[in-house]
C-alpha cells in the first residue's frame, strides 16, 4: 500500500479560482491592511519616522484636552445607547408584536435617515434650536451647541440602524413557546420577561454595541453641531488636518477602534450562539389583536414618526428658505447657491460618480470574492486570509480607515503614490468601509443554494466559472441589486473615510456639506443634504424597480 | 473478495480485474480517522450499496471516489487508470445527490443537457440524446418545466438522467432516496436498480436504509466506525452476518447470552440447546438468532431446541405481529417471534398465552461475548 498524503491534483479551474481569490487579497491587503498598519505604525513613531514605541501615547494620556475628549466621547455615546436602544426596541416591539396598522409606513418614515448624511439630524437640531431656532429655549436648553445638540442629533441617526437589529430579533419567535405559556395560564408580563426578552437578549446587545459604535465614531455631527464641545472624532481631524500631528492623530484613530473591535468581536460571538436558538421545526408568531395594546403602540409610533418627520421636515423646510429666520418664502436661493456659487454640483457629480463606482466595482469584488471562499477548494492559506480581511472592515471605522489610506498612500516610497487624491481611491476606499455587510448578504445568498452544483458540475466536466456564469450569478441576481443598492446608498452619505481623501477636483457632496456649513451657509448645507436624499431615495426606488423586474424574469423558474 | 467476483461470472474459475480498485483507503479530519484503511474491489456492471450508520464514513468514501474529498493515504484505480490524485473533472462518473441539486434557473432540458454541451456536441444531437434521457428516466415531454414544477420524485429522477447523459463509466448514488417520501422511495428504488441493469453501468449507492440496500444491491458493503465489516451479496449478509454489528445493523435479531459447553452445544439461561457453529468449549458467547428463525410451527416430537414460552407482549404490525416471549428454559432473557395473524387467531393466543417454540438450530449465529 503505497501512503499518499496529497491533495488532489489543481485543475487550470482550481488555478483561474486561485489567482482571482489572490486578486481579491491583494485588494483588501493594499486598502484595509496596508492603511491600518499604517496607522499602527504612525502611533509608534514620531515625527521623524523614528521608532518611539508608546512616547505618544504617553504623551496623549499627558494632554487634559484629549483625554477631556476621550471622556466625552464615552459619556455621549453611552446616553444615546441608553435612549435610542430602548424606544428603538419598543418600535420594533410595535412592528412585530402588535396588530398596530400601516406598519410598512411607520417603519419607511423611520428608515429615511438612513438616505442622507448623518449630519442631517445636526442641522435640523440648528434649525429648531439654534441661536436663530423656532423652539430656541424650550425645554430649558439654552444652548443647543454642544453635548445636548449632539446625543440628540445621535439618537436621531442611530435610531434606524438599532431599528433594524431589533426587528430582526423580534421577529423571529417561536410561536409554540406562547402557546406552551398560554396553555399554563402565564399572564402577559411574565411571558415578555421570561420569553420575549431572553429571545431578543442577542439582538439587544448587538443594538447596544452597535449604537455605541456608531456615536463614538461618527464625525458629522459633533463637527456641525459639537461647537465647543470635542470628542475623539472631531480630534482626529483636527490633529491631522489642523495641527498635522499624524501621530497623536493615529493614537486617538486607534482609541476609536477599540470600541469597533470589541462591539465586533462579541457580536461575532453573538451570532453563532443565536442561530443555534431557532430550530427549523419553530412556528412562527403572529400577534393577537388586542385593541388596547395596539392603540398604545400605535400612539407610541405616531409620536416617533412624527419626532422622525419633523426632524426631516425642518431640513426640508429651512433648505427652501429664503433668508432664514427673517423670510420664509419658499426659493430654490439655497440649491442655486450650493449648486453653483458653491460649487457643490461638481461635487454631487462626484458623489455620483463615486457612488456608482462603488456600487459596480464593490459588488462585482464582493460577490467574485464571497463566491470563491464558499464555492471553490483549495489553497487554505490563503482562503482564510481573505476570510478575516473580508470580515475585518465592520470593526474599522471610517475615519481610521480614510486616516490609514492617506498615511499609507501618501508614503513617498508608495509605488501607488499617484493614486492618492484620485477619484479611483475614495472609491476603492469606500469599497472596503462597507465590504463586510455586502460580503454577509453575499455569502448568505451562496450559502442558500445547494452545496452540490459545483461537485455536479465537476463530475459533468464543466469548469466551474461555466457554473457560476450559468447558474449561480442568475440565482443570486437579487442579492446583487440589494448588495449595489447598499454599496450607492453608503457612498452617497459617507463623510468619515473621504474626509481626509478627496482633493478640490475629488471633492464629495457629503464634503461640500460640512464646508458649507463651517462657512456658515447652513441653508445650503441643508439643501445639498436634502439632494444626497433625494438622490439615495430615488437610487432606491430604481434599485427596486430592478429587482421586481428581475423577480418577473425568474418566475417561470421560481414558480410553486 | 475474490470468491465474490467469481460468483459475479458464475461457476468458471475467472479471475476479473476489478473495474474499482480501493486500496488502504484512509481519511483523517484532524485526529479524527474517518476512514481505516478502506479496501475494496468492483466488479464492472455491479450495483454495490455502501450501508451503515451516520457517521460510519460511507458518504466520505464516496466523496472519495468522485475526487470530491482527498483522502489521507490509499490509491484508486477505475479501469486500470490511477486515479488516486485526478481531481473529479479528470475522473469519469456521475453523481446524484440526496438534494437532487439541479440547476433551478435552467429547465429540465438545459439541466439534463449541461454535460454534453460543454462537450461541444452539435445542438441537434443534443437535443436528441435529452430527448432519449428523458424517457428513460420516464419523464418524456417534461424538456420545458423547470426544477421547481416537478415532485421530488420527478426531480431526482432529472438527476439521474443528468447523471447518465455523459454515458460515465461510474454511477455514484448518494442516498437518492432519503428525501423522498416512503411510497416514492420504494418505486424509484426499483426502477433505479432495472435501468441499471438496462444500461449495465456500474453503480455505488450510499444508504443508511437496509431494506434499501437489501432490495436493491448485488453487493452490499456494510462499514461501521470508518472500516468494512462485510462485504457480501445481501443474503450473505442478512444470513451470515460476519460481525455482531452486522447482524444488529442488518434486520431485526435476538441476541442471547450463553456459555459454551462441550461439542456443538450452548447453555441459554437453564437449558442447553444444540447449535452446530458452536465450538470451543466453555466461555461466554452470544447468540445472535433472527425472530422469523425461532418457529412456532411445524415442530415434531423429538425436534431439537424446543421449549414452553409463555407471551408477554405482542405489538401488531398487520400482517404478523411481533410476539415478546418468555420463558424459564431461557432464564431471564426474552426473545422476540414473529407470529402471523392468523396463527394467532388460530390458537386463541394472547397475552399470557402458552405456545412451544423452536429455535431453529443451523440459524444460531454465536459471536464472541
Amino acid at each position: 500500500m503505497s501512503t499518499l498524503a496529497l491533495p488532489l491534483r489543481a485543475t487550470a479551474g482550481d488555478r483561474v479560482a486561485h489567482v482571482a481569490l489572490g486578486g481579491v487579497a491583494l485588494v483588501l491587503l493594499l486598502f484595509l491592511a496596508g492603511p491600518l498598519l499604517a496607522v499602527l505604525q504612525q502611533s509608534v513613531q514620531n515625527a521623524d519616522g523614528r521608532f518611539v514605541a508608546f512616547a505618544n501615547f504617553i504623551s496623549y494620556a499627558k494632554t487634559p484636552a484629549l483625554l477631556q475628549s476621550l471622556w466625552n466621547s464615552l459619556w455621549v455615546a453611552g446616553v444615546v445607547t441608553l435612549v435610542a436602544v430602548p424606544a428603538a426596541f419598543w418600535f420594533a416591539y410595535a412592528l412585530t408584536r402588535s396588530r398596530m396598522r400601516l406598519k410598512p409606513l411607520f417603519r419607511g418614515i423611520t428608515l429615511i435617515p438612513l438616505l442622507a448624511p448623518s449630519l442631517l439630524p445636526a442641522i435640523s437640531l440648528i434649525y429648531w434650536f439654534g441661536n436663530q431656532g423656532v423652539l430656541k429655549g424650550w425645554f430649558g436648553l439654552d444652548q443647543i451647541y454642544g453635548a445636548p445638540g449632539i446625543v440628540v442629533a445621535e439618537i436621531f441617526a442611530v435610531f434606524p440602524h438599532a431599528l433594524m437589529i431589533l426587528v430582526t430579533a423580534l421577529a423571529t419567535a417561536d410561536a409554540r413557546l406562547y402557546e406552551a405559556a398560554d396553555s399554563m395560564g402565564t399572564r402577559a408580563a411574565r411571558k415578555f420577561f421570561t420569553i420575549t426578552l431572553p429571545g431578543a437578549k442577542y439582538g439587544l446587545i448587538s443594538a447596544a454595541l452597535v449604537v455605541f459604535t456608531l456615536v463614538v465614531t461618527d464625525f458629522g455631527i459633533p463637527k456641525v453641531i459639537g461647537g465647543n464641545f470635542n470628542v475623539l472624532a472631531t480630534d482626529v481631524f483636527k490633529l491631522v488636518i489642523g495641527q498635522q500631528d499624524f501621530q497623536r492623530g493615529a493614537v486617538v484613530a486607534l482609541l476609536l477602534l477599540a470600541p469597533a473591535l470589541l462591539t465586533f468581536g462579541v457580536d461575532r460571538m453573538i451570532s453563532a450562539k443565536q442561530t443555534a436558538m431557532l430550530t427549523a421545526r419553530a412556528v412562527p408568531y403572529r400577534p393577537k389583536r388586542v385593541r388596547w395594546f395596539d392603540a398604545l403602540m400605535t400612539s407610541y409610533c405616531v409620536i416617533i414618526a412624527l419626532l422622525v418627520l419633523a426632524m426631516l421636515g425642518m431640513a426640508l423646510f429651512a433648505s427652501f428658505a429664503s433668508f432664514w429666520p427673517y423670510n420664509l418664502k419658499p426659493s430654490l436661493r439655497h440649491y442655486a447657491m450650493g449648486l453653483f456659487d458653491a460649487e457643490v454640483g461638481e461635487g454631487f457629480v462626484n458623489s455620483l460618480r463615486m457612488a456608482a463606482g462603488t456600487a459596480v466595482f464593490g459588488t462585482a469584488l464582493v460577490f467574485v470574492g464571497a463566491y470563491l471562499l464558499e464555492k471553490t477548494q483549495g489553497a487554505g492559506p490563503l482562503r482564510s486570509g481573505v476570510r478575516l480581511l473580508a470580515m475585518l472592515p465592520m470593526a474599522v471605522p471610517g475615519l481610521v480607515l480614510g486616516l490609514g489610506t492617506i498615511f499609507f498612500f501618501n508614503a513617498p516610497g508608495n509605488p501607488l503614490n499617484g493614486l492618492y487624491h484620485t477619484m479611483a481611491l475614495l472609491t476603492l476606499c469606500t469599497i472596503v468601509h462597507f465590504y463586510t455587510t455586502g460580503h454577509l448578504t453575499a455569502v448568505t445568498a451562496l450559502k442558500s443554494l445547494d452545496a452540490e452544483f459545483e461537485a455536479v458540475s465537476a463530475s459533468l466536466k464543466v469548469p466551474f466559472y461555466k457554473t457560476f456564469w450559468r447558474v449561480t450569478l442568475p440565482i443570486c441576481t437579487p442579492a446583487l441589486v440589494d448588495i449595489a443598492r447598499y454599496f450607492f446608498v453608503n457612498a452617497m452619505t459617507t463623510i468619515s473615510a473621504v474626509v481626509f481623501l478627496y482633493s478640490p477636483e475629488t471633492k464629495v457632496a457629503s464634503i461640500a456639506i460640512l464646508n458649507l456649513d463651517e462657512a456658515g451657509e447652513t441653508g445650503a448645507a441643508a439643501a445639498m443634504a436634502i439632494l444626497i436624499a433625494a438622490a439615495s431615495a430615488v437610487a432606491t426606488f430604481l434599485f427596486w424597480l430592478l429587482s421586481l423586474w428581475i423577480e418577473r424574469r425568474t418566475q417561470a423558474w421560481k414558480a410553486e | 473478495m475474490e470468491q465474490a467476483l467469481q460468483r459475479q461470472v458464475g461457476t468458471e474459475k475467472v479471475v476479473v480485474s476489478a473495474f474499482l480498485k480501493l486500496q488502504g483507503i484512509e481519511k483523517r479530519f484532524g485526529s479524527f480517522t474517518a476512514l481505516k484503511g478502506v479496501d475494496l474491489d468492483i466488479a464492472k456492471g455491479e450495483f454495490v450499496c455502501f450501508l451503515g450508520p451516520s457517521g460510519c464514513g460511507k458518504t466520505t468514501l464516496l466523496r472519495i471516489i468522485a475526487g470530491l474529498e482527498a483522502q489521507s493515504a490509499g490509491t484508486l484505480h477505475q479501469g486500470g487508470r490511477d486515479i488516486s490524485r485526478l481531481p473529479p473533472a479528470g475522473r469519469d462518473y456521475g453523481i446524484v445527490f440526496q438534494s437532487y441539486a439541479l440547476f433551478p434557473n435552467l429547465s429540465v432540458a438545459d439541466n439534463v443537457a449541461y454535460g454534453l454541451v460543454n462537450r461541444k456536441m452539435p445542438k441537434a444531437q443534443v437535443r436528441e440524446r435529452v430527448g432519449e434521457l428523458v424517457k428513460l428516466v420516464g419523464l418524456p415531454g417534461s424538456e420545458g418545466k423547470f426544477p421547481a414544477q416537478l415532485s421530488g420524485g420527478q426531480q431526482q429522477r432529472i438527476a439521474l438522467a443528468r447523471a447518465l447523459a455523459t454515458k460515465p463509466g461510474l454511477l455514484l448514488l448518494d442516498e437518492p432516496l432519503s428525501a423522498l417520501d416512503a411510497i416514492v422511495r420504494v418505486h424509484l428504488r426499483q426502477e433505479i436498480r432495472s435501468l441499471q441493469r438496462q444500461l449495465g453501468v456500474t453503480t455505488i449507492m450510499v444508504t443508511h436504509d437496509q431494506e434499501e440496500a437489501l432490495a436493491v444491491a448485488d453487493r452490499i458493503v456494510v462499514m461501521n466506525q470508518g472500516a468494512i465489516e462485510q462485504v457480501g451479496t445481501p443474503m450473505q449478509v442478512y444470513r451470515d452476518p460476519a460481525t455482531p454489528f452486522v447482524a444488529d445493523f442488518v434486520g431485526r435479531i435476538n441476541v442471547l447470552p450463553a456459555t459454551l459447553e462441550s461439542g456443538d452445544r450452548v447453555r441459554i439461561g437453564a437449558t442447553s440447546f444444540h447449535c452446530p457453529h458452536a465450538h470451543a468449549p466453555g466461555g461466554d458467547v452470544k447468540i445472535y438468532l433472527r425472530p422469523e428463525d425461532v418457529l412456532a410451527r411445524p415442530i415434531q416430537p423429538g425436534d431439537a431446541n424446543v421449549f414452553d414460552a409463555s407471551i408477554d407482549k405482542i405489538e401488531f404490525l398487520g400482517s404478523y405481529c411481533l410476539v415478546r416471549v418468555q420463558s424459564p428454559a431461557l432464564g431471564e432473557h426474552r426473545l422476540t417471534v414473529y407470529l402471523s395473524l392468523n396463527f394467532l387467531a388460530e390458537q386463541r393466543l394472547e397475552v399470557g398465552g402458552r405456545l412451544p417454540l423452536k429455535l431453529l438450530p443451523d440459524r444460531m449465529r454465536v459471536f464472541e461475548g
